[in-house]
């Protein structure tokens, strides 16, 4: 099963930093610095609307910082961005989600003591009863809250989680804990999600219900930026991949062509060499090591033959 | 033994003015630490700004007593934006230490020389609640079977419903939306600000909303012995307040309340049975304890049996066991 590449994609180069027909993000020269460390340096990046969009690269390329400064959880030394035509540099975080750009987080942030419905009434966006004398009068939110809670059910039910809706959230699984953060960031009702690493620490069977989720979000008419590890995935659902390393967008093209493609190989092994030393890849020999990743790379999606 | 005193004393420590002050102290740290997840360590300072923010407007500038208490209340929200601007931007563990000394900072500025004369300096200030015991409408030397004195009635009558208030706004409070962003935020401050909420300016209500309940205990405090000292509001103060609130159980409505009663309740029935079981010669003369001593020897009892909860019950008597099991996992 290999994913046909989406029409908007057809003419478009498979180069760092190219332009795209309808970008719903775009980002000029972002650069954010940690002592003596670049972390991003991104000169240029678009992100098509409606697309799925991967975000890869080796530890430590600067992927969840490119989130954090995107939105407005950290400040850049330099740079812009726009969101939908409007410029959201330096704009706090809670502002940026306000403007339909909401994110999820690579360690999930489940809110423990709250149960699984109230976890999803948070994210419901302009509540009377959220202001703190409006609070006070149960009359002025009650109706408000009751269509929220019809609204949670329905994302509940998508997710399957309505059998938990009334357990604290801190008593879920952590597959199931991925799955309240995702449904609880489309209460926003979101143009842009994005998911820091959704599946990370998830099992196969939960892993197979939320790739079918991301899936429907672009159905949905959303765009998705996504940071994953896992190639497989990767391969399974994206339009368009975007490789970052140490920083900087190094390659950039639909999925089949990102796994041939020579510089990401290299990136990937470089910085393995650099920081595993000696003691991690002692066992491996380079060359075994290069078709281990290859085998990552490259393997087909859906559990198909690798070589070997 | 001397069975009815003792069941009195208790009693009256149980429902007076101190288990008043340290419920509406504890009901506002319940606000910031249970709710909010706010580790505020300078309640002291909350009371200090509303006891002598009623104190120097009666003594110093001659404002008319109503008017003085509506000052020491707004004395709080003004101390609580003056604090919560720098410091709410802080993680929990900071925040503790800053409020800590700023409230130790607040305490060594009343009490010094040089504003002696519109604070009172370590003498204080006194003889500013004259009006409001002048409506006392109680005569009489004694209330029976607690015998307070009918002053004191006057003022439990009017602080106990106060403190019934307190507990209301938080109820309400907390079973709202607001309460539900302010409860998430001690959970997770930043899932919370992914969702679209300004989490900063939520803390900051929520440590006015506490900061006022805290300045209610100081002016009941203040009230209840007719004078402001700068030394009542040094980090004891503070620590009771918390003690109060662990023991009846953090992040619910009537804690603060239960754990008041009891925890003053407690001290002063230790007090009065080691004071008897002393004069009665129940003591044997190796134990180092003596009636000197005994002020000292109850805490050393509330310190036990506040380890002994936090590891029998470490929810408080009020508090939800599984709660805190979710919270350790």
């Amino acid at each position: 099963m290999t994913v046909d590449a989406p029409s908007w994609a057809a003419g478009i180069a498979h180069e760092p930093g190219v332009a795209k027909p309808d970008p719903i993000l775009s980002v000029k020269g972002l650069s954010r610095r940690f002592g003596g460390l670049l972390a991003v340096d991104v000169a240029h990046m678009e992100v098509q609307r409606g697309a799925i969009t991967a975000l890869i690269g080796p530890n430590g390329a600067g992927k969840t910082t490119l989130f954090n400064l995107l939105t407005g959880f950290d400040q850049p030394d330099e740079g812009s961005w726009t969101f939908g035509g409007r410029d959201l540099s330096g704009v706090a975080a809670h502002k940026v989600a306000h403007h339909g750009m909401v994110r999820t987080f690579q360690l999930t942030k489940s809110l423990a003591l709250l149960t699984v419905m109230e976890n999803m009434k948070l994210g419901g966006t302009g509540q009377r009863g959220e202001r703190f004398w409006g609070a006070l009068a149960r009359p002025l939110w009650r109706a408000q809250e009751r269509e929220i809670e019809t609204r949670a059910d329905e994302l509940l039910e998508r997710f399957k989680l309505s059998h938990v809706r009334d357990e604290f959230a801190g008593a879920l699984s952590g597959g199931q804990r991925k799955l309240l953060e995702m449904a609880r960031a489309l209460m926003v009702q979101p143009d842009l999600v994005m998911l820091d690493e959704p599946m990370a620490g998830v099992n196969p069977a939960l892993k197979q219900s939320l790739l079918t989720h991301v899936k429907q979000l672009r159905s949905d008419g959303m765009t998705v930026l996504f940071v994953e590890h896992d190639m497989d995935v990767v391969y399974d659902i994206s339009d368009w991949v975007i490789v970052l390393a140490q920083g900087r967008i190094i390659a950039e093209g639909p999925p089949a062509a990102i796994g041939a493609d020579p510089k990401v190989i290299d990136a990937y092994l470089g910085t393995h060499f650099a920081e595993g030393g000696g003691e991690a890849l002692g066992e491996l020999g380079p060359e075994e090591h290069r078709e281990v990743l290859e085998a990552g790379l490259e393997g087909p999606p859906g559990g198909g033959p690798v070589d070997g | 033994m001397d069975w009815a005193l003792i069941l009195r004393s208790t009693g009256q420590a149980a429902l007076g003015p101190d288990a008043c002050y340290y419920a509406l102290a504890a009901a506002g740290l319940n606000v910031h630490i249970g709710y909010t997840g706010l580790l505020n360590f300078g309640q002291a300072a909350f009371a200090a700004a509303g006891a002598y923010g009623l104190a120097v407007a009666v003594v110093t500038y001659g404002v008319s007593f109503w008017a003085a208490l509506f000052i020491g209340l707004l004395a709080s929200v003004v101390l609580a934006l003056v604090l919560g601007f720098p410091t709410l931007r802080l993680r929990t563990d900071y925040l503790a230490i800053v409020t800590l000394a700023a409230a130790e900072i607040l305490r060594l500025i009343v009490r010094s020389v040089r504003y002696t004369g519109t604070l009172g300096g370590t003498d204080g200030l006194q003889a500013f609640g004259d009006t409001f015991f002048r409506l006392n409408p109680f005569d009489g030397s004694s209330y029976t079977p607690l015998q307070f004195r009918a002053d004191q009635v006057w003022l439990l009558v009017c602080a106990w419903p106060l403190v019934g208030l307190c507990c209301l706004i938080t109820f309400l409070l907390m079973r709202s939306p607001w309460g539900r962003v302010v409860k998430a935020i001690r959970e997770d401050e930043d899932a919370v600000r992914s969702l679209g909420k300004n989490t900063y300016w939520y803390k900051m209500q929520s440590l006015m909303v506490g900061g006022v309940f805290g300045a209610m205990a100081g002016i009941v405090f203040a009230m209840s012995k007719q004078s402001v000292n700068p030394d009542d509001y040094a980090t004891k103060f503070t620590f009771t307040a918390l003690a109060v609130l662990i023991l009846g159980g953090t992040a619910r409505v009537l804690g603060p309340v239960v754990g008041a009663v009891i925890f003053i309740g407690c001290l002063q029935g230790l007090d009065v049975i080691m004071r008897q079981a002393i004069s009665a010669g129940y003591v044997p003369d190796w134990l180092p304890v003596d009636v000197n001593k005994v002020a000292i020897i109850r805490l050393i009892f509330v310190g036990v049996t506040l380890v002994l909860l936090m590891v029998f019950r470490p929810q408080g008597i009020l508090g939800d066991r599984r709660e805190v099991a979710i919270r350790d996992r």
